[in-house]
């Protein structure tokens, strides 16, 4: 098997490219599904009342749908609404849209993990709601939810692999593109493997040491 | 301390808790059913029963934690059952402590003391804190201010969680069977300071199924039974001669 | 305009056809975890064992899959195993091997997760009871190990229906794809067509999913609590 390595290198530029705009995608959509799904939890939180349900409504319909039909509905289906939008705002907001529910899913299991005798405890001192809520629910709800949102990272980084599918110019396009014009199938899809695990697999490991540690500090073990 | 049911007029004024046959539920079983009480200032109330008398419900009710179905609660007069009872405010004035400690994993002692004070009662930082090491020093525990929940053990973080009650200067105590997670070594670390609180005056409602502390902490023993209460009696006259047949045979129980 | 747009879903065999596309879809994802399932168990039994390359190898699986997108798989396969080994699979077979593989890898660490979740203290009373070897695992261990697998499986099945839109991608012809098919082709009929087709899509992914992560919640509360 002849390896092209002078293709691989030549490439390279297209690759790196690429992978700024995946990274500056995905960042875009982590924080709006972070700041989305803190938004949610405190919602679910303090049981208000209507957009209560409205949130769940919401939880339970990002989940159950791909994200590739939500994008390809910002970005095919919209316009003729007039709302246009640019790709990558589309993307933005498909991965938003699917990451909130996920992160604020990982903030309410964060919360109800704090058992109902610390809250109690809390209560009998006198804490309000939000006192509550800040001295004793949130920090201790941070830990355990700190893998999952680490998780949602991961997954919402991996979910720009569809963006190509509207015509943004990721990794997998450009992967896409070199195979149809070139025909250099194993350099590319090579690079392109190559691409996600020096992405994902240092996050990943990250994660994993986060994990433990979060797991020492409240368990000691 | 003889406080019992002794000249009531002057006593009226001097009723702390008025506890007017409250009835609860849950999930349609009833399990008060129909407990009045009255908690006069500087009595200690202890009250026995079986599991599943409705003992820790009783106590539960007083600070809000759970909520009536009907009767009255009046702490000092004023009645706790309003639609908007601040229950914040009532639960500084009637501090209470669980059988589960639950100190906040993730503050240290001190920090868990001081939370009551400094964030509701919004006091200065100084005088809490002056106050706050006093206590720790009458339990013995000062030089542990600064350790983490984590590294103390059971009777440790029970006496600190008493503190952490203590320091908000409570005008009730409620103890829930809070000796009951312990091992039986440290158990009297814990009573010791109950009784400390006793002999200083401290108004409390206590439950537990230590017996010989009972005895002699008790001004007035409760005995409730399935949601009510049996009988109420002084502490020598209730291990004694039990008034009702159910009492004897629950008495029995601890004799062997 | 708007209410036009919807009209394109019904016209001629429309509906039907999106329908078509979706039992390629439920096909796919079906067969996958069959297949996934079965393999899963080896996988998931194999980690419980104490030879070091075993784990080795296993461990390096679960994790390619697992950090490498889907997507990225069903190209490998598509555009390189194709190419290499010279031959011409359909976008439909390729999904269903790559969908085993990731489902295998996932149910083999459900199976593991379930298997290492079971309280050391009901073998022991099993032992104690004087079940055999045999009669330990089919009466105690199998049953409660196979409740605990119950929602991570359908949970995985969810996901899994769900990625297989991604084969559109490759060319498989399953409801994205007929969708498209039909907004392409209502392009002067019905101009509204994409908002009302991608969003009946929409809704029947959630018709699926919903139902089964509902279950699935339902079940682990009730076997949990």
């Amino acid at each position: 098997m002849n390896i092209d390595w002078n293709f691989i290198v030549s490439s390279l530029p297209l690759y790196e490219k690429a992978v700024w705009i995946t990274l500056k995608l995905a960042f875009g959509g982590i924080l709006m599904s972070l700041i989305i799904g803190l938004l949610c939890s405190v919602i679910l939180y303090f049981k208000v009342k209507v957009m209560g349900v409205i949130v769940k409504a919401y939880i339970e319909l990002s989940r159950n749908t791909p994200l590739l039909v939500q994008i390809f509905f910002l970005y095919y289906g919209l316009p003729k609404l007039g709302l246009k939008m640019s790709a990558n705002s589309c993307a933005i907001i498909g991965l938003s849209f699917l990451g909130g529910s996920y992160m604020s899913e990982a903030f309410r299991s964060g919360i109800e993990a704090v058992s109902k005798s610390q809250i109690e405890s809390g209560l009998s001192i006198g804490l309000s709601k939000f006192q509550l809520a800040r001295y004793v629910i949130i920090p201790q709800a941070f830990s355990v939810s700190l893998p999952s949102l680490g998780a949602n990272c991961i997954f919402l980084l991996k979910e720009t692999s569809i963006l190509g599918a509207i015509s943004i110019l990721d990794v997998m396009n450009v992967t896409k593109d070199l195979i149809g014009m070139y025909y250099k199938t194993f350099e590319s899809l090579a690079m392109l493997v190559v691409v996600y695990l020096v992405l994902l697999l240092p996050l990943s490991f990250l994660l994993s040491w986060l994990e433990r540690k979060v797991r020492y500090a409240e368990f000691g073990n | 301390m003889e406080w019992l049911g002794v000249n009531v007029m002057d006593e009226n004024n001097n009723i702390l808790l008025n506890i007017q046959d409250i009835h609860k539920e849950f999930d349609n079983k009833e399990v008060l059913k129909g407990v009045s009480l009255s908690l006069h200032k500087g009595e200690v109330l202890v009250v026995l029963g079986p599991s599943g008398c409705g003992k820790s419900t009783l106590l539960r009710c007083l600070n809000g934690l759970e909520k009536i179905k009907s009767g009255d609660i009046k702490f000092k007069d004023k009645s706790l059952i309003q639609k908007n009872i601040d229950w914040q405010e009532v639960r500084v004035k009637i501090g209470m402590v669980f059988q589960n400690y639950d100190l906040f994993p993730h503050m240290t002692v001190i920090e868990n003391i001081l939370l009551g004070p400094l964030k509701v009662q919004k006091r200065d930082k100084t005088e809490a804190n002056a106050q706050a090491e006093q206590l720790l020093d009458k339990v013995g525990l000062l030089d542990r201010k600064d350790a983490y929940p984590r590294q103390l053990s059971g009777g440790q973080k029970q006496r600190i969680a008493i503190v952490r009650a203590l320091c908000m200067n409570p005008e009730i105590m409620l103890f829930d069977e809070v000796t009951a997670s312990l091992d039986p070594e440290v158990v009297r670390e814990v009573l010791d300071v109950i009784l400390g609180l006793a002999k200083q005056g401290m108004t409390m409602v206590i439950v537990t199924h230590e017996m010989g502390f009972a005895k002699s902490v008790a001004d007035r023993i409760v005995f409730m039974d399935e949601g009510k209460i049996c009988e109420t009696s002084k502490p020598d006259e209730f291990f004694k001669s039990p008034k009702t047949e159910r009492a004897r045979q629950f008495l029995n129980i601890f004799q062997y | 305009m708007q209410s036009l747009g919807i009209k394109a879903i019904f016209e001629g065999r429309n509906f039907w056809r999106l329908f078509e596309g979706l039992f390629v879809t439920v096909e796919i994802a079906f067969i996958s975890i069959i297949i996934a399932s079965l393999l899963g168990v080896i996988i998931g039994l194999s980690r419980t064992t104490k030879s070091k390359p075993v784990l080795i190898i296993n461990r390096i699986y679960l994790e390619l899959f697992r950090v490498i997108p889907t997507l990225v798989w069903l190209f490998i396969f598509y555009f390189g195993v194709t190419t290499a080994l010279n031959v011409d699979i359909s976008g439909k077979v390729i999904s269903i091997i790559v969908f085993s593989l990731w489902g295998a890898a996932e149910m083999g660490d459900i199976v593991r997760g379930a298997l290492q979740s079971l309280p050391i203290h009901q073998i022991e009373s099993g032992k104690a009871l004087g079940l055999s070897y045999y009669g330990l695992y089919r009466y105690v261990l199998v049953p409660q190990a196979v409740r605990r697998m119950i929602p991570g499986t359908i949970n995985l099945a969810t996901r899994m229906i769900k990625t297989t839109s991604l084969v559109v991608l490759i060319g498989v012809i399953e409801v994205v794809k007929v969708g498209q098919q039909i907004i392409e082709s209502s392009r002067f009929k019905f101009p509204t067509a994409s908002f009302w087709v991608y969003g009946f899509i929409f809704m029947l992914y959630f018709i699926i999913c919903y139902p089964l992560s509902r279950i699935s919640k339902k079940l682990e509360t009730k076997w949990n609590g």
